[in-house]
């Protein structure tokens, strides 16, 4: 029974990501689009806009470019369901692409063969991190190619400081320029390691738009960052405009002295994620 | 300015067009991403005649998820892709075939405006990531060819479409290009940011 209604929970929680955006990215949109003085900018946050509630209507996927299916858990040590989540986010995922439908994202690296319902090795990629309690939280963050594509790490020498860091993040997002699919969110990772700086950077492109970070000193640079690439006119969909990405996140980890990893983390317009809350009675709640 | 077209577009139409132009266009268009580019064009250097005529339609750089229907197809999402892959073939595709509207995503190089110039064609931008919005307008699909051989995402795909965009013209046939406009003020405004991080 349980199993049953977890996996039908993830489906649904799969459903809402493909085809409702969420409230604080059409929020944020919609705010782009009234400061908007480019016709030819708002043309296109209109054409976002319109193109939302669509698929919000329709129950459709908002773009055709569905991504790849990426979980962030967090599992409550006294969960009594740790050993099936695995499992059931997995036949999620199967099921999800032929009811939405999903497009089938997976390919072989090496056979260049498609199983054709986004499954495959180490797919879909799960994060796991353990908390207190018996409550379980499984986010899906669906992520296009496209912007995927324009996420890139620096290994900064740690001399060049906080400047350097600000010159590296706006280079690289105004390089991009509208093959992302901007406005975007821009989650930076600073710190920690390689392979850490990435992975901060898109937990950092997870949390809502409109929060800062708690510490002042990062939640200064979430600010100044999007004031600087704002500031380059590259604008929605790269036509040149007033906006260039909605928001940027900071996230951080205390580094090696000789190290200063810098994760860049581009996602699209289309920020889509959502979630299940599963209790340890087994009753679950789609976010 | 706003325009909105019907398609069969005649040469003297689309020469016309400017950047900046934002079109609405009603009539038949075609998706071609690479495979498509490359199947018409050895076709036709077989001396082969085409199934429908590209002259005739817009050319559309897509890759659509359609789902089959008891009798048809029904489109779920159909935005566009990154044109600039084409860029290898377009200007051969454009001078073969003139088609006069190119639908695309992100600009092309400069011998696809080369050929646009040539050809008195526009390049037009469609907003990426609205598949659900391309999806409305389109009417019916038409017809479809090479599908068992290319997939999906790869054949030619024909839409009838109403009031399909809305779609910049970002390169047009005087030689106007949005992009490279774009690159110069881009480029002053780094000046300031870098001024302002050191500052």
């Amino acid at each position: 029974m349980t199993d049953h209604k977890v996996k039908a929970a993830l489906v649904g929680a799969l459903r809402k990501a493909a085809t409702r955006l969420p409230s604080d990215v059409v929020d944020a949109l919609k705010a782009a689009r009234k400061r908007e003085t480019s016709s030819m900018a708002a043309a296109q946050l209109d054409a976002i806009l319109e193109n939302v509630a669509i698929a919000r209507e329709g129950s459709v996927p908002m773009c055709q470019d569905t991504g790849i299916q990426t979980f962030f858990v967090e599992a409550g040590v006294d969960s009594p369901f740790l050993g099936r989540l695995k499992g059931w986010i997995a036949e999620a995922v199967v099921e999800a692409t032929r009811e939405i439908p999903l497009r089938p994202n997976t390919v072989d690296p090496f056979a260049a063969t498609n199983p054709g319902d986004n499954s495959g090795r180490f797919m879909p990629f799960i994060n796991w991190d353990l908390v207190d309690g018996d409550g379980v939280t499984i986010t899906v963050l669906p992520k296009g190619g496209g912007s995927e594509n324009m996420s890139t790490l620096k290994m900064l020498p740690p001399g060049v400081g906080l400047k350097g860091i600000k010159r590296a993040v706006v280079d690289h997002i105004v390089s991009c320029q509208g093959k992302p699919c901007p406005p975007t969110i821009v989650g930076v990772g600073i710190g920690g390691g390689a392979d850490i700086a990435l992975k901060l950077g898109k937990k950092a492109v997870l949390r809502e738009i409109g929060t800062s970070h708690p510490e002042p000193a990062a939640a200064e640079m979430e600010r100044e960052l999007r004031e600087l690439v704002n500031m380059s006119g590259v604008g929605a969909m790269g036509v040149g405009g007033d906006t260039t990405c909605l928001a940027v996140h900071v996230e951080y980890a205390h580094r090696h002295p000789a190290s200063l990893p810098l994760g860049i983390l581009v996602q699209c317009w289309a920020d889509r994620r959502a979630g299940v809350r599963l209790a340890a009675d087994g009753s679950v709640e789609v976010m | 300015m706003k325009r909105e077209l019907t398609l069969p577009i005649d040469e003297a139409q689309t020469r016309e067009l400017r950047v900046g132009d934002i079109l609405t266009i009603t009539g038949t268009i075609f998706t071609a991403r690479d495979e498509a580019h490359l199947t018409m064009l050895e076709a036709h250097e077989r001396g082969e005649t085409l199934p429908f005529d590209p002259a005739q339609m817009a050319l559309f750089h897509c890759g659509p998820v359609v789902r089959k229907t008891g009798d048809g197809w029904d489109v779920i999402a159909a935005g566009p892709t990154t044109s600039v892959r084409m860029e290898l073939f377009e200007d051969r595709f454009l001078e073969t075939f003139r088609s006069r509207i190119v639908i695309g995503k992100g600009g092309m190089g400069d011998k696809t405006q080369a050929a646009l110039e040539n050809v008195g064609a526009v390049y037009v931008h469609y907003t990426g990531g609205a598949g659900a919005l391309a999806a409305q307008r389109i009417e019916r699909v038409a017809d479809v060819h090479w599908l068992d051989e290319l997939g999906m995402p790869e054949a030619a795909w024909l839409f009838e479409v109403k009031a399909f965009g809305p779609l910049l013209v970002t390169m047009d046939s005087a030689g106007g290009n949005l992009y490279r406009d774009l690159d110069a003020t881009i480029a002053e405004n780094m000046k300031q940011i870098h001024a302002r991080i050191e500052g």
